[in-house]
């Protein structure tokens, strides 16, 4: 049966399962590298170092040795973002320590704010444009490529989810100022 | 007799002949040889530098600079270790081109010429270069960040003598295109104008009037932005240019627009060097053939074409030195470049698929035999492939012994030779005992110490090595710093090699200019260890989320006159007899 006539869930375009099998024993794949590596070396940490199924390939970061700038692989590079982790830094104001999240797990920005109302175990209020998080203790924040702290929720997702570098949940009364007023 | 001998010793070489004959030495090897003769020389040196190079803006620090050369008139300056092109330097690590600048306008008005590379080069900065120096010209900012259209506007409305405005590769984000309107009307010195890497939109009516008033253009490269009737209109102000970087390819042009556009494209005799051509296709690419025949350096790196593509287009590029290609041209199109260039100097293959996304077969040892077999003057090689062999190298080398630059990428990390499944120790072996002229070396693929022992016995005139994911022990790394006598920039990235490698070289790394390590096997007390011994090296460590108090995942490592910096940011730590 030709390929494209399977059934199977995955990314539209993607081909990954026969490419795999096929290539699985030739690849020395960075885990590999590490074996080889054996006197305890932390050798190629990937992005993608946590568990996943049918294996996106661990991207090793600045490898192989392109420039970023190269428009003939820029696409390529946004592909590999986009197939690794997205994974930012959670900070809430007050906490001692900090959390982890992959924001390409999430759909949009209730399911992000539901999820971090969760794992901080607080509330954040209801957004509008002209007053930000009104009526709740905490408002979320995230600082940009920029270096800019940014309200949560002014932009869209999709742009959200480029350009976010990580988040801060602060404290309501701190966040006032982040609200959208141009 | 005596009389002769005692006039030598009375008077010497009288110091404005010698001046005289120093000012037309230009290497700064040669004169950094002739400042080394005596005192007389070093002043008389001193006093005729025009031309400043720091291959490392840590090495030296601005005081240092102004109080040794008076009269510097060109300055090119180098920052971050190379590896920063690969995001393996956090943000904000430093180079930062301000303080250099705020001496400059003190020291050196006359300054004309900054050239820039891996620097980070702030608005404020530009703003500042543009005030300063009345009869400024010349300006590169090659892989530089920091800057935006701002830094640029102040540019172009301040330097009214400004011959040269090359912006290679920096990075910059959200850029607009407004600074090209703020070139002044009266302005039309410029000769050379590369803004091919901004990612902006520019006004086309003022780049065509610029082009217009600049009757001594020679190098033109726009960037994306401008497409190919716009390019046509700007190639009939200037059809003398030397160096072309078009903009996009992407246009649906009527018949007449076509003509037209080649017609402008065969009036360009001079071209000798081509870049850009962004989504060219094999529909439009046949425009650019009229342009060819003087070429001596294409540029595809940003054209995927295929191998069919190529092998219409080289034979209109009969007199090709020097290209670059994207590996989708595969196997085949590089058995076209081996039959139709034959005075190829260096050739580079660039991936379109660096992360093995969408499976692309790319180009393995087949195409880079065939490049060999038919480009005998073959010196210069970046290939990036998932496929390499022993033999094939071993052969490549054979027919084309004069590599000086040798830089082989197999992609994926630790390959064995995929018919022996052997490591490639042998290729570089190869590589380095016939390429005598070896000067700078990428290894790649499974590699034992076997490959380093072979550096270390025979590579004797390499100045660069570059590692990554190789070594069986220490050793390996021990031999190259024990045998390549002329080695000057070692960097080397997630192999084993440990504390003991380290501390070999430690005679070594005040004759070069920098050691980079990163995700291998060293610890604070390692590189303490060296601080401590050797107090005119900067020993740096740069912490990361993979660092903790014993293991050194990033260590930078180079000779300095100006001591620790005094920039570095918190997660930089600069290891000394205490810690600074």
């Amino acid at each position: 049966m030709p390929a494209d006539l399977n059934l199977r869930l995955g990314l539209p375009g993607s081909d990954q399962t026969d490419v795999d099998a096929a290539k699985s024993n030739k690849r020395a794949s960075p885990e590999k590298a590490e074996d080889t590596a054996s006197n305890g070396v932390p050798a190629a940490k990937s992005a993608d170092d946590h568990e996943t199924a049918p294996a996106p390939k661990a991207q090793i970061v600045g490898w192989p040795p392109v420039k970023s700038y190269r428009k003939s692989t820029a696409a390529a590079v946004k592909k590999a973002e986009a197939e690794s982790g997205m994974y930012v830094k959670v900070s809430m104001d007050g906490a001692p320590y900090l959390r982890k999240i992959d924001i390409k797990l999430y759909n949009g920005y209730s399911h992000l704010l539901t999820a971090l109302e969760d794992m901080f175990k607080l509330s954040i209020g209801e957004y509008s444009e002209r007053e930000g998080y009104k009526g709740s203790e905490y408002a979320p924040a995230y600082e940009d490529k920029d270096g800019d702290l940014m309200l949560v929720g002014d932009v869209p997702w999709e742009m959200f989810m480029s350009s976010c570098k990580r988040l801060r949940i602060m404290r309501g009364a701190d966040a006032r100022g982040l609200g959208c007023a141009q | 007799m005596d009389q002769d001998h005692k006039k030598l010793k009375e008077s010497p070489f009288p110091c404005e002949g010698l001046e005289k004959v120093l000012s037309f030495i230009d290497s700064h090897k040669d004169r950094s040889s002739a400042s080394l003769v005596c005192k007389d020389w070093y002043d008389a040196e001193r006093w005729t530098r025009s031309k400043l190079f720091i291959g490392n803006c840590y090495s030296v620090s601005p005081e240092i600079v102004a109080r040794r050369f008076p009269k510097i008139k060109s300055v090119r300056l180098k920052g971050k270790p190379r590896f920063s092109d690969f995001n393996l330097l956090p943000q904000d690590w430093g180079a930062n081109v301000h303080a250099w600048l705020v001496m400059f306008a003190k020291v050196y008005p006359s300054l004309e010429e900054l050239r820039l590379k891996r620097m980070t080069v702030s608005d404020e900065s530009l703003d500042l270069l543009a005030r300063s120096f009345p009869g400024f010209k010349a300006l590169s900012l090659s892989s530089c960040d920091g800057f935006t259209d701002e830094g640029l506007k102040a540019i172009a409305t301040h330097c009214r003598t400004l011959t040269e405005l090359d912006i290679a590769d920096s990075v910059t984000v959200d850029i607009g295109g407004g600074w090209l309107s703020c070139f002044p009307e009266g302005f039309a010195s410029l000769e050379i104008l590369n803004f091919a890497s901004l990612q902006c939109e520019v006004s086309f009516d003022a780049l065509e009037r610029l082009v217009s008033r600049c009757r001594a253009l020679r190098v033109l490269k726009v960037n994306e932005s401008i497409n190919l009737e716009q390019l046509q209109r700007l190639l009939v102000q200037v059809p003398h240019l030397t160096g072309l970087g078009t903009g996009s390819f992407m246009q649906e042009l009527t018949p007449r627009q076509y003509e037209g556009v080649q017609s402008a494209f065969s009036n360009c005799k001079n071209l000798q060097v081509l870049s850009g051509l962004w989504d060219a296709t094999s529909l439009y690419l046949p425009l650019v053939y009229g342009a060819c025949a003087s070429l001596t350096f294409l540029n595809l790196s940003e054209a995927d074409l295929r191998s069919g593509e190529l092998a219409k287009f080289l034979p209109h590029c009969t007199s090709l030195r020097r290209l670059w290609v994207i590996d989708t041209v595969g196997d085949k199109g590089l058995e076209a470049v081996g039959l139709s260039c034959p005075l190829l100097e260096e050739l580079r293959v660039f991936p379109i698929d660096p992360y093995d996304l969408d499976n692309r077969q790319g180009v393995t040892e087949v195409g880079f035999l065939a490049v060999s077999r038919g480009c005998p003057n073959l010196n210069y090689v970046l290939y990036f492939c998932r496929k390499m062999t022993n033999d094939a190298v071993a052969t490549i080398v054979q027919n084309c012994p004069d590599f000086t630059h040798f830089r082989l990428c197999i992609m994926n990390p630790g390959e064995p030779d995929h018919l022996t499944n052997e490591p490639m120790d042998e290729a570089f072996g190869a590589v380095s005992k016939t390429c005598t002229k070896l000067r700078r070396l990428s290894v790649s693929g499974l590699l034992t110490d076997m490959a380093f022992e072979y550096i270390g016995k025979f590579a004797k005139n390499l100045e660069t090595l570059s590692v990554a994911f190789a070594g069986s022990s220490d050793r390996g790394m021990q031999c190259v710093l024990e045998g390549c006598p002329k080695l000057r920039k070692l960097e080397i990235r997630d192999c084993l090699f440990g504390n003991a490698a380290l501390l070999s070289g430690l005679d070594k790394y005040e004759t070069m200019r920098s050691l980079w390590m990163s995700a291998c096997n060293l610890t604070i007390k390692g590189c303490r260890l060296l601080a401590k011994e050797m107090p005119r090296l900067n020993v740096e460590v740069i912490q990361d989320e993979w660092s903790d108090e014993t293991h050194a995942n990033k260590v930078y490592v180079y000779r300095s006159l100006a001591g620790p910096r005094q920039d570095a940011p918190p997660f930089v730590l600069t290891l000394g007899g205490e810690d600074i």
